[in-house]
C-alpha cells in the first residue's frame, strides 16, 4: 500500500433512538415539567415503558464503532454490508455531513462526494445551467467547469438537449447528464454511494470504465458503497465487509464478497431478540418474544420429512389471555409462501415468562432457503387481528434426499409442491 | 504523516472564510438560479415583485395616513416648506421593511427548505443564507426603481419641496445593515426551530409584531422622545428613518443612535452565526 491518503482512527458515531428527528418545545417542557414532578414522560409512545428489556427510546444506538481504516492512495475500496451496517453513515463522516461521536479522521486533498447522482438538480434550468451548478455544489470553480464542459457534455450523450430545461429530459437522460458531471470532478478522492448503476447498459459500462480510468491513471482513490456485488468486484481492488457498524472483513475483493455472502446467508439455530432493536414498536406490545431457536438441531438443513421444531420463549408485559401465533414462510427475496396460525394457546400474567415448542411439517415445501416472520397476536385467522409482536423468524433450508424431489425448479413452479391427485376414472380407450 | 484536513468531534465549529471564499462561484450561481426559477413561466415577471409592495403601501397610506393621520408631523416640515407625499412617505418604509422582513424568512428557512441537499453534499451551510440574501436583492432592486419612478414623478408635479439630503452617502450602508440584520435574525430562527420546528410559526407572527414596532406604517414623532432609549433598540428603525431623511431632506437623525442601531445588528449577526455554527455540525442528525 502507498502512503494513507485517508485514515480512520477510532471513529464511532452515535444516534439516540427515537430522537432523530426534532421535537417540540411544547414536549420538551412537558417532559421538563414531568421530571420535576417525577412523574412518568408523558409525550413517550403508549408502550414504551414496558419495553425495558429492548432498548428504550433515547437510548444510545451506536451506527459505527471504533472504526480504524487507512486507505491508500489510488486504492479504490469497496464497501458492503447488508442494509444499517453503517456503510453510508461512514461516508457521511467523511464527506463532513455529519460529524463524527468519537475519533478522528484526516485526509489529504480534495473530496468529492457522490452520495447521490444530481443533487442540486434544478428542472427549469437548462443541462448546461446544471451542470454549471451541480459542479459547482460539488467544490468545483466555475472557472473548472469551463474548461471541462465539452467533456462532460461529450460523455453524458445529452449534446442535442444541452441548452433544454432538463425537466424535458427522459429520466436516463437525467441521470446520464448527472453523473457525468461528477465524473469530471478534480478531486483527489471520489466517494460513491450506489451512483454507478445510471442509464442503459452502455452507459452503466462507460461509467465503471470511467472510474477505473481515473483510478488508475490519474492515481484517484475511490470509495464505493454498493449492494451490486458484480460492480464491486469490477472497480475495487480492496474490499471491506461491515456490519453493525463494525468492520468483519478487509482483504481483496473476492475474498471480501464471498465472506459477506457466507455471512448473509444466515445458518443460525437460535436467535436471542433481547438484543436487537424494534424497529417498529406494536400499538399493544402485550407478548414480548426474547428467543427462538430450532429444538433439536444443530444446523437448519432439515431433509425429508424431518419435522420443524421451533421453540420460543416469552415474556408476558400485560396480563393476556388466549394470545395467537403466526409463522409467515417468505422466500429468501421476501415474497411470501404461506403462514400457519396457532390460534389461542398462550394465556399469562404481566411479567410471567413462558415457553413452547411448535412443531411444524411442511411435506409440500420444496427444496430451497425459506424465510420466517414470527407474530404474536389477538385475534384470529380470518377475524380481526391485532398484532403484540412481529420479529423476523429462524431461516432453514429445506433438502430432499432423493435426486427427483430435489429438481423442483422453485423458481418456475413456485415453492409449494401441490399434492400428488388421486387418479378417479381412467378409460384407456379401446385397444 | 501530516494531513491536510482533520476532521474530529469538535471540528466545524469555527467559521472559515477561506471555505467560504473557496465557494464564491456557488453563491452567484444559485442567486442565477433562483432568478430564472422565480421569473420563468410568469406572465408579468418582474412585476409581482411590486405589486405586494404597491398594495400595502397604499393600504398604509389610506388608513393610518389619511384617516388616523399618523404621519402629519413628518410629512409636513412646515420650517423647511417640506411636504412629503404620504404615498412615497410609505412607499420608502415598505421597500426598506420588504428587503428585511424577506430576508429573515429566506435565511430562516434554510435548514428546512434544503434538507435533500444538506443530506448529500457538503459545503459551508452559509452558502445557502448568503446566497439567498444577494437573491433578495433583484426583487428589491425592481422595488427599488419603482420608488425612484414615484420619487422623480412627485418631485417633477411640483409643490412639495422635498429634496434629496447629504445624508444619501450613506445609502449603501443602510441597504448593507438591512441585509445583515435580515441574516443575522433568519441565522438565529433557522438555528433553533432545528430542534424546536413549531417555532416557524412565532416568527410570522413575530415579524407581524416588529412591523408595527417599527416607523413604517408611521412616522417616527409619533413616538415620544422619552421612549427612544428604549424604541432605538429596534435597529430597523433608525436605517427607515436615515434612508427617509435622505430622500426627502427632512427628519430626524442621531448619530448616537444610529451607532446604536449597528451595535445591535453587529451583535445579532455574531449570535447568528455563532448558534448556526453550532447546528451546522448536527442538523443532519436532527432535521
Amino acid at each position: 500500500m502507498d502512503e494513507p491518503i485517508i485514515t480512520f482512527e477510532n471513529v464511532s458515531k452515535q444516534y439516540r433512538l427515537g430522537m432523530i428527528g426534532s421535537t417540540t418545545l411544547r414536549e420538551d417542557l412537558q417532559r421538563l415539567g414531568a421530571r420535576m414532578r417525577h412523574k412518568e414522560d408523558p409525550t413517550k409512545k403508549i408502550g414504551q415503558s414496558q419495553m425495558n428489556q429492548t432498548l428504550k427510546i433515547g437510548d444510545a444506538f451506536w451506527a459505527l464503532k471504533d472504526i480504524d481504516l487507512e486507505i491508500g492512495k489510488g486504492e479504490t475500496l469497496g464497501i458492503i454490508g447488508r442494509n444499517g451496517a453503517g456503510k453510508s453513515t461512514l461516508l457521511k463522516l467523511l464527506c463532513r455531513i455529519t460529524s463524527p461521536t468519537t475519533g478522528t479522521i484526516s485526509y489529504n486533498g480534495r473530496i468529492a462526494s457522490m452520495l447521490e447522482v444530481g443533487t442540486g438538480f434544478h428542472g427549469e434550468l437548462t443541462g448546461r445551467e446544471n451542470i454549471y451548478l451541480n459542479g459547482a455544489i460539488l467544490g468545483m470553480s466555475r472557472k473548472e467547469i469551463a474548461s471541462k464542459i465539452d467533456s462532460i457534455i461529450e460523455f453524458s450523450e445529452c449534446g442535442q438537449f444541452i441548452d433544454t430545461p432538463v425537466k424535458r429530459y427522459s429520466s436516463g437522460m437525467y441521470v446520464k447528464l448527472a453523473f457525468s458531471v461528477a465524473a469530471f470532478l478534480d478531486a483527489e478522492i471520489m466517494i460513491m454511494d450506489e451512483v454507478l448503476a445510471v442509464g442503459d447498459v452502455a452507459f452503466h459500462k462507460k461509467c465503471i470504465d470511467r472510474m477505473k480510468e481515473l483510478a488508475r491513471q490519474d492515481h484517484r482513490t475511490v470509495l464505493y458503497v454498493s449492494h451490486m456485488l458484480p460492480t464491486v468486484s469490477e472497480l475495487c481492488n480492496r474490499c471491506i465487509v461491515m456490519d453493525h457498524g463494525h468492520i468483519t472483513y478487509d482483504g481483496a475483493t473476492a475474498d471480501a464478497i464471498s465472506h459477506y455472502l457466507e455471512n448473509e446467508a444466515n445458518t443460525a439455530t437460535s436467535i436471542d431478540y433481547t438484543e436487537s432493536v424494534v424497529r417498529r414498536v406494536p400499538r399493544r406490545h402485550a407478548v414480548q418474544l426474547l428467543r427462538a431457536s430450532f429444538e433439536g438441531k444443530e444446523n437448519t438443513v432439515f431433509y425429508d420429512d424431518e419435522p420443524i421444531r421451533i421453540r420460543l420463549d416469552y415474556k408476558f408485559l400485560e396480563d393476556s389471555d388466549g394470545v395467537s401465533f403466526r409463522l409467515d414462510l417468505k422466500t429468501p427475496d421476501g415474497r411470501p409462501i404461506g403462514a400457519s396460525y396457532k390460534e389461542h394457546f398462550l394465556s399469562g400474567k404481566s411479567g410471567q415468562e413462558g415457553s413452547v415448542v411448535l412443531k411444524y411439517d411442511f411435506p409440500e415445501l420444496a427444496a430451497g432457503r425459506y424465510r420466517t416472520i414470527f407474530t404474536f397476536l389477538f385475534g384470529s385467522e380470518g377475524g380481526a387481528a391485532i398484532a403484540l409482536e412481529a420479529r423476523e423468524g429462524l431461516a432453514f433450508e429445506k433438502k430432499f434426499s432423493s435426486l427427483l424431489d430435489a429438481k423442483w425448479d422453485a423458481a418456475r413452479l413456485g415453492s409449494i409442491r401441490l399434492p400428488v391427485p388421486v387418479v378417479d376414472m381412467q378409460n384407456s380407450g379401446e385397444g | 504523516m501530516k494531513y491536510e484536513t482533520v476532521i474530529t468531534p469538535k471540528s466545524g465549529t469555527r467559521l472559515s472564510f477561506r471555505d467560504l471564499f473557496r465557494y464564491r462561484d456557488l453563491i452567484l450561481l444559485f442567486v442565477k438560479r433562483d432568478f430564472v426559477v422565480t421569473y420563468k413561466q410568469t406572465i408579468l415577471g418582474p412585476l409581482w415583485a411590486i405589486i405586494q409592495p404597491l398594495m400595502t403601501t397604499l393600504v398604509f397610506n389610506v388608513i393610518f395616513g389619511n384617516l388616523a393621520k399618523l404621519t402629519k408631523s413628518d410629512t409636513m416640515a412646515a420650517a423647511a416648506d417640506i411636504v412629503i407625499p404620504g404615498f412615497l412617505f410609505y412607499l420608502a418604509g415598505t421597500i426598506c421593511w420588504s428587503l428585511f422582513s424577506q430576508t429573515v424568512t429566506k435565511t430562516a428557512n434554510t435548514f428546512l427548505s434544503n434538507t435533500r441537499i444538506f443530506g448529500k453534499v457538503y459545503f459551508p451551510r452559509l452558502i445557502m443564507p448568503i446566497s439567498s440574501a444577494v437573491s433578495n436583492l433583484i426583487p428589491f432592486a425592481i422595488r427599488f426603481l419603482m420608488f425612484i419612478g414615484f420619487y422623480l414623478y412627485f418631485a417633477l408635479t411640483g409643490g412639495y419641496g422635498f429634496h434629496v439630503s447629504g445624508y444619501l452617502i450613506l445609502l449603501p450602508l443602510l441597504l448593507l445593515q438591512l441585509i445583515l440584520m435580515g441574516m443575522a435574525f433568519g441565522l438565529i430562527v433557522a438555528s433553533v426551530t432545528t430542534k424546536y420546528r413549531d417555532l416557524i410559526h412565532l416568527m410570522d407572527f413575530g415579524m407581524q409584531l416588529w412591523l408595527y414596532g417599527t416607523p413604517v406604517a408611521y412616522g417616527l414623532s409619533m413616538i415620544p422622545e422619552s421612549y427612544y432609549p428604549l424604541y432605538m433598540l429596534n435597529p430597523v428603525t433608525m436605517v427607515i428613518v436615515v434612508f427617509r431623511y435622505a430622500f426627502f431632506g427632512t427628519g430626524y437623525f442621531d448619530i448616537g443612535y444610529y451607532g446604536l442601531s449597528w451595535a445591535v445588528t453587529l451583535l445579532a449577526l455574531t449570535l447568528g452565526l455563532v448558534l448556526f455554527q453550532k447546528v451546522e455540525r448536527s442538523v443532519m442528525d436532527t432535521i
